[in-house]
């Protein structure tokens, strides 16, 4: 394997590893502060129950976030140590804001998930809501280093060198607020469907309970509020790669030649070698009017750019189907649930349970699908336009080692934690005393 | 002075900060790894009780110090990746199992109190990944002030492990042994009675490794690392080592007193005075002798961005942190 390959196998494996975690770093914390939130306002205990099960489930997924976001940092430079000579000073203010929010998450999970006892209910409630609220900033703020490599602006290149340097350049990136947007929501409906698919489980097994029944009702009201949302998310992020990013979005939808009223491209196989397109359907016209809201627009194909310019075609055109297709099946089992909670008893539904269990993985599949898009469909580019990801990567031997090594880590630190939330679910906690939730965490 | 300074300066007290509060943290593994007597399984949960509600706060120092690196030193941190390639990634490791095996032995399944054969396993990865991060970020502070990491027109010359010199190894000890110190002199504030007892014996020994160390690394930076040698006893650092010196007897004859709390804070005095001595005698070098303060500082733009975010942000984390220490470490504990 060359150190290129290496670079951004690992890469892509730590980014992946982390993505998980920081979305659960997201979604979790607003679950257990409407969970607490609803329990303080009713009295209800169950509502607290679930609290502090969630508070649990965060506590372990959190500290795997943090220390695989800071093996991120640190990776930035070992891996790429050219762009981030050119860089840092261009992005770092992205990676300061975030800093800071997520130093208040974690100062204020700190207080959450062990103040329990030291703090009055109210009290201890509040705490919780700078965890939501950072955690999500901190989500947003740092996407936008990410939004400048792929729409860098702020800056002059000057004899290979970056003058005229403005500090917020990530956040004038024309990219970040809707990336920032898209990536926001796919994080609540990712964490929303995987916890609720955990209690439709439940629910099979026959506990039929308050406990089981809240956890969804809340879980899913999260995810299918933003499950809705994401397609309008969605289609301003296309319309912005449409103009900003023209090689990515014709390989998202494996456009390869240039035409007026291109077709809209559903499932396929595209093959590379003679530009031919298998099992897919064609819906005339219909892309260039998503791209730009005029039916007749011509749209660049990758014919249209030097063939190292080409972003792997086949890659990113099943990734986006797959994002879309998981994101549309989540919309629709997010509706079943609420239209079958409607008219009555949902554990009289196991055809809609099954689905739960089934559809727990897919928000998290999309959401890694999509950032396969972001990544891949800006090849091969590290920063579009300026830098070239192989112009970018370390000198140093070793790189295959090191991505060997990690993804043993990382698969073998996912087993564990599979298996300590497996234990965690264990329906409704017998005695939930304060002694044991502080004992435990 | 110039703005680069200003931003090394502040990079140096997230260095500091990391070490007086995440060093405990990882001294508290150590003793955890170490854990012996009667009162072994008693000093184990004191130490996950006092570590547990602070260690992620803690560890975003270091968090901190990597993008106040990059960002107001972009090529010196490119330079840093390269030549220390393998240190960083070790200590990566090291960072990313302490952290899961903490929780991972925190949420272990417990029968009757006791702990499982696999929490037992997560506490002796936990000790272990204690005990070889703080060595190798001691390790990497020899590196770049001792002179073998060259960087000769931008291109990192000294890839592999040129670096690991005797000072080298006599550093990452000293931090080792550092870390040791500090943690069992503030669990000497979190226990009483005989486990206090037991903390403040640890702390008498670790603190006795500190002296053993520190006498041992001065022969190796006069013949070694001359610079850094003379930075240290420069008419600069020189009254900030004394003052730092003068803080390590007065913390181990509080020890010896009894004086937990007088101990604690000069034990703090001790290591800030220790660091911000290194970092002075290692000015305007962040790698000597190639890559200076201002040869690898960002445009100014980002530098005034790095001056005006700080102060901004610290203005919510300061009240933030106060009220975490305050709820949890105001008082010895009741609720256990």
């Amino acid at each position: 394997m060359d150190t290129l390959t290496a670079a951004r196998a690992q890469m892509e494996v730590s980014l992946a590893f982390h993505m998980v975690f920081a979305a659960l770093g997201i979604g979790f914390p607003l679950l257990m502060v409407i969970s607490e939130g609803l329990g303080l306002k009713t009295g209800q205990a169950h509502y607290l129950a679930l609290a502090k099960k969630w508070a649990k489930a965060t506590a372990l997924t959190f500290a795997i976030g943090a220390v695989s976001g800071t093996a991120l940092a640190f990776e930035l430079g070992l891996l790429w140590p050219t762009f981030m000579g050119f860089a840092g000073s261009i992005i770092g203010s992205a990676f300061t804001l975030e800093g800071f929010a997520f130093f208040i998450e974690a100062i204020f999970l700190g207080l959450y998930l062990y103040g329990w006892k030291r703090l009055s209910p109210l009290a201890h409630w509040l705490t919780g809501i700078p965890v939501a609220i950072s955690g999500m900033l901190s989500g947003a703020l740092v996407v936008a280093a990410n939004a400048w490599m792929q729409t860098p602006v702020g800056f002059d290149l000057v004899d290979g060198k970056a003058v005229n340097v403005n500090p917020l350049a990530p956040f004038l990136s024309p990219a970040w607020l809707d990336m920032a947007l898209h990536s926001t929501l796919s994080c609540y409906i990712a964490t929303g469907f995987a916890v609720a698919g955990v209690y439709a489980m439940g629910l099979l097994k026959g506990r039929n309970d308050h406990y089981h029944r809240s956890a969804l009702t809340i879980s899913l009201g999260l995810a299918t509020v933003t499950a809705l949302l994401q397609p309008i998310s969605g289609h301003i992020s296309a319309q912005r790669v449409a103009k900003d990013q023209p090689a990515k979005l014709a390989a998202m939808e494996a456009l390869f030649e240039t035409q007026a009223g291109a077709p809209l491209l559903i499932g396929g196989i595209p093959d590379p070698e003679t530009g031919e397109i298998h099992f897919g359907i064609e819906i005339p016209k219909a892309l260039s009017f998503m791209a730009t809201n005029d039916f007749n627009a011509e749209l660049r194909g990758l014919n249209s750019f030097p063939p190292d310019e080409r972003p792997n075609v086949v890659i990113t055109h099943i990734a986006f189907q797959v994002m879309v297709g998981a994101g549309f099946a989540l919309i629709g089992l997010g509706l079943w649930f609420w239209w079958r909670r409607w008219r009555g008893n949902l554990a009289l539904s196991r055809k809609l349970l099954w689905a739960l269990v089934f559809g727990s993985p897919l928000g998290f599949i999309a959401l890694q699908a999509g950032w396969i898009v972001t990544e891949v469909g800006r090849q091969p580019w590290i920063i579009y336009g300026v830098m070239r990801t192989r112009d970018a990567v370390t000198t140093v031997a070793g790189v295959p080692q090191v991505f060997y090594l990690f993804s043993l880590l990382y698969i073998g630190l996912a087993s564990v934690l599979v298996y300590l939330l497996r234990q965690l679910a264990t329906g409704y906690p017998a005695e939930t005393s304060e002694s044991e939730a502080t004992h435990a965490a | 002075m110039p703005l680069e300074v200003v931003v090394a300066a502040i990079g140096l007290l997230g260095v500091i900060t990391y070490a007086i509060l995440a060093g405990a943290d990882f001294g508290g593994g150590i003793w955890d790894l170490l854990a012996w007597g009667p009162r072994r399984t008693q000093q184990r949960e004191a130490i996950a009780h006092a570590v547990g509600p602070v260690w992620e706060a803690n560890h975003v120092w270091l968090i901190f110090i990597i993008v106040v690196l990059f960002t107001g030193f972009p090529t010196a941190f490119a330079a840093l990746s390269i030549g220390l390639f393998a240190p960083f990634h070790l200590a990566l490791l090291g960072i990313i199992l302490r952290g899961a095996a903490f929780v991972f032995r925190a949420y272990s399944p417990q029968k009757e109190q006791q702990p499982s054969q696999s929490s037992q396993r997560w506490g002796t990865i936990f000790g272990a990944a204690s005990v070889i991060t703080p060595v190798i970020l001691g390790m990497t502070l020899s590196a770049v002030s001792a002179g073998q990491l060259r960087v000769i027109d931008g291109v990192v010359q000294s890839e592999g492990i040129v670096w690991m010199t005797p000072l080298a190894i006599a550093m990452g000890l000293l931090a080792l042994a550092l870390c040791a110190y500090l943690a069992a002199v503030y669990m000497t504030i979190e226990t009483r009675d005989e486990l206090q007892a037991d903390f403040r014996q640890r702390a008498l020994l670790a603190g006795t490794a500190v002296v053993g160390l520190s006498l041992l690394s001065l022969p190796l930076l006069y013949f070694t690392a001359q610079h850094l040698w003379e930075g240290l006893i420069s008419v600069r650092a020189a009254p900030v080592l004394t003052i730092g010196l003068l803080a390590a007897l007065l913390s181990g004859w509080a020890l010896l007193r009894w004086r937990f709390q007088l101990a604690r804070g000069a034990a703090i005095v001790q290591i800030s005075c220790l660091l911000a001595g290194w970092g002075i005698a290692q000015y305007p070098y962040i790698i000597y002798p190639d890559i200076t303060l201002a040869t690898a500082s960002a445009p100014r733009a980002t530098l005034i961005f790095i001056l005006v975010a700080l102060p901004l942000g610290l203005l919510i984390l300061l009240p933030s942190l106060w009220f975490l220490f305050k709820v949890f470490k105001s008082a010895p504990r009741e609720d256990a």
